[in-house]
């Protein structure tokens, strides 16, 4: 079987290379049809390595490698992604879906331009695949096969994390058609706004799996972790935030070119920066270079290819970017202060963020080059990455009422003592009446400005309250993505300064009083599940009136000899009660069970948000609706 | 405004904040990049200062795992085969393959006793995950790194 998808892998490599070639040629129909076929051949190599891993075909390396009979069937599917060489293999298989999607979908009329975007889709198609064939090939067996095999790791055997690296990859991988369509558009140096409006679905289309693909490793790593938080730093969520930053930004700028023909080369360099930030995230994460619980392989001869291929296609970009640029049109005059004015700041900010981002995961590298092991945390992003961004998210409700050209600043002053108040009447409350930080209050504030602001902007939009419903999507779409954006932030900033967290050591019987809440050891007892055995803990919480039991687990998986902690959540209307299973300690010969509880406020309003954002972009990404009795 | 104009506002406005945050950026790098330190580091360089948050490197020396308190609390001690060794206190649960004779790094600060807190432990996870800078260090003996 696996052979069989071998060859099409290979015959997809073929097809690639001639819808490269094709495309270049500027014959449109034909790349198209090559894509499709390219597409359904490595649909179907795809299929053979999931065949293999359902059947634990253990002759399989990959699966030998992976897998396990006793592993649950979705987790055995999962498999097929949950390792290197089989996560290259969706890579390839995304990278020729959106080819294929390119194929059908695109509309711009322009026959040589959308030829060289297939071309240029082919060409990264072509980089994917013979890095799979060359460099991390899935299909190789084993002879003998094993009787067993040596398992997933149990830390993603795991609801959440069977859907966040699809999600995730179709978010990095649908940057490369935004970055094929940003090097067609610079061949014919047209990037205007037919160009724009082609280019603005495509960057959705990628943004919203991105925006899902974190949120999902966010809340999986804040339920299977047993850390309390949902963002870490690590190295590897780093390399997933700079493309959403980027991608963030192009989808901004993208609407000064597609509304008023201009931003062009910018919108154009973001449009390649997405993606090159997307294969430097693959780089990061499978080189080895920077330390992470995702480094599942760690080989410096494939990172240092991954690195070429950067190089290669970095280079191809930035040249054409250099020769083309000059020739792009301008697009309409504006003043400083004018939407394309506050869209231009939104950019430069959105910009500068993801570059404090890549120095702070760069900069242990650096240092380690120069002979020093450093390492840089979170106190460094709250640092640089937060206030920066408070500063566009502050002006974000004024200057989003602005008009194209020039802003008539009238109102001005309204709004920005309008939103002072607000802070001021935060903070005063918040300081006084519920004893929060001056920080956490300004939060707070700077989060229901944004909420307010966005409803406001949505009122202004359909003049009255009965047309709000026949506003076009894209406004509801903005509209959802600011409110989401207001959720994050007040979810993020009160579960970040007002958690609670403490350790309490248990006996049985034992009772301690954590954040108000009693909560006493009823017992610890072995449970067996199909390929773990584990210890649960039954502890019974209480708090004026409100009762409940929660059983955290440790579990052990023997196949890959590793243990990991399951959490329980009791979710309360302000927050989520945390509570993770530590070792058993012998005290003075007395047994006890170490507790991490934590009280987390509002931290559904954290994944609520990003989750508005998401659903934002995907609004926005549905087509045109038709005006009633208009008839086009 | 004339595009001549507007391009030196971009340009002034994009260079003044890309100079406040390269100054943030190298601030918060002086000040939070953590520096690593085993025993024998320490006894080269000395402490860092109080409150400054370091990681510290090495092997739980065997036997020397204790609770102080209730069992919340757990103390040992981190050697690396140099005379100098490093008390370390934690308040929490350790990672599952913490154990005495293992190499661990803890994230915290010092006090001026020299006792180190830890907020964070860091153990070998499993072969393929290992705190990196363990690589560089040499095992205290062969019976201690398992």
């Amino acid at each position: 079987m696996i052979e069989i998808g071998h060859l099409l892998t290979f015959l997809a490599l073929g097809l690639s290379l001639a819808q490269g070639v094709f495309g270049f040629m500027g014959r449109r129909a034909l790349a198209g049809r090559i894509a499709l076929t390219a597409f359904v051949s490595m649909a179907l190599a795809f299929l053979t390595l999931v065949v293999a891993f359902a059947q634990s075909d253990f002759s399989v390396a990959l699966v030998a490698n992976n897998s396990h009979t006793l592993k649950p069937m979705a987790y055995k599917l999962a498999g097929t992604w949950g390792n290197h060489e089989g996560s290259m293999a969706l890579w390839c298989l995304v990278t020729l879906g959106f080819g294929a999607a390119g194929a059908v979908l695109m509309r711009t009329g322009r026959e040589i331009f959308e030829a060289r975007a297939l071309g240029m889709q082919g060409l990264l198609a072509v980089g994917a695949l013979a890095y799979l064939l060359f460099a991390s090939s899935p299909f190789t067996r084993l002879d003998p096969a094993p009787f067993q095999g040596a398992s997933l790791n149990p830390l993603l055997q795991d609801p959440a994390l069977t859907f966040h690296p699809p999600m995730l990859y179709l978010g990095y991988v649908g940057y490369s058609f935004v970055f094929a369509l940003a090097a067609a558009g610079l061949m014919e140096a047209r990037i205007d706004r037919v160009w724009a409006k082609e280019a603005r679905r495509w960057g959705l289309a990628a943004f919203v799996p991105l925006t899902l693909g974190i949120a999902l490793g966010s809340y999986w790593a804040y339920y299977e972790l047993g850390w309390g938080g949902w963002w870490f730093w690590d190295p590897v969520e780093n390399a997933s935030l700079m493309p959403w930053l980027i991608g963030a930004a192009f989808l901004h700028s993208v609407i000064v070119t597609e509304k008023r023909g201009g931003f062009a080369a910018w919108t154009a360099l973001l449009a390649v920066l997405a993606f090159l930030f997307s294969i430097m995230g693959a780089f990061l994460v499978r080189s080895g270079v920077l330390t992470s619980v995702h480094a599942f392989a760690v080989d410096p001869e494939r990172g240092l290819l991954l690195l070429l291929g950067l190089i290669f296609y970095g280079l191809i970009a930035l040249v054409l970017f250099a020769v083309r640029a000059p020739r792009l049109e301008g697009g309409k005059g504006w003043s400083g202060f004018s939407r394309e004015g506050a869209l231009m700041a939104n950019n430069i900010v959105l910009v500068v963020a993801a570059l404090t981002v890549l120095l702070g995961t760069l900069f242990p590298l650096m240092a380690e080059a120069a002979g020093q092991t450093i390492s840089v945390g979170e106190p460094y992003f709250n640092l640089t990455f937060v206030p920066i961004l408070v500063l566009i998210l502050a002006i974000l409700p004024v200057v989003q009422a602005w008009a194209w050209g020039k802003a008539d600043l009238s109102h001005w002053m309204k709004w920005a003592l309008g939103g002072l108040g607000l802070v001021l009447v935060f903070a005063a409350l918040g300081v006084g009446v519920f004893e929060i930080s001056l920080g956490a209050a300004f939060g707070l504030a700077l989060g229901m400005w944004l909420i307010f602001g966005a409803l406001w902007e949505l009122k202004r939009r359909a003049v009255s309250l009965r047309r709000v419903f026949r506003l076009q999507l894209r406004i509801w779409g903005m509209t959802l993505a600011h409110v989401g954006l207001g959720v994050f932030i007040i979810g993020a900033v009160v579960e970040t300064t007002q958690r609670y967290e403490s350790t309490i050591a248990l006996p049985r019987d034992g009772t301690e009083t954590v954040a108000g809440w009693s909560i006493t050891l009823e017992d610890v007892r072995a449970i067996e599940g199909p390929n773990w055995y584990a210890d649960r803990a039954e502890l019974s919480i209480a708090k004026s009136g409100a009762r409940a039991t929660l059983a955290p687990m440790k579990r052990y998986y023997p196949a890959a000899q590793m243990p990991t902690t399951e959490t329980a959540i009791y979710k309360t209307g302000t927050g989520d009660l945390y509570v993770a299973l530590g070792e058993r300690r012998d005290v003075d010969g007395e047994a006890r069970w170490v507790f991490r509880v934590y009280f987390n406020p509002l931290i559904d309003l954290v994944f609520f948000g990003v989750f508005l954002m998401a659903l934002g972009g995907f609004l926005s990404l549905l087509p045109r609706r038709r005006k009633v009795g208009a008839g086009s | 405004m004339r595009a001549r104009t507007r391009r030196l506002w971009t340009f002034a406005i994009s260079a003044s904040l890309l100079v406040a945050a390269a100054t943030l950026v190298f601030f918060a790098l002086r000040g939070n990049a953590n520096l690593f330190y085993t025993p024998e580091i320490l006894a080269e360089k000395g402490m860092p200062e109080i409150g400054r948050e370091v990681r510290v490197g090495g092997w739980v020396e065997p036997g020397s795992l204790n609770y102080p308190g209730d069992g919340a609390e757990i103390r040992f001690i981190v050697i690396d085969g140099s005379p100098q060794t490093i008390p370390v206190s934690y308040t929490g649960i350790a990672p599952d393959l913490f154990r005495e004779g293992q190499g661990v790094v803890a994230v915290g600060k010092f006090d001026d006793t020299g006792l180190f807190t830890a907020r964070q432990l860091l153990a070998k996870h499993d072969e393929n995950y290992q705190p990196r800078e363990l690589k560089q260090a040499k095992p205290v003996s062969a019976d201690a790194s398992e």
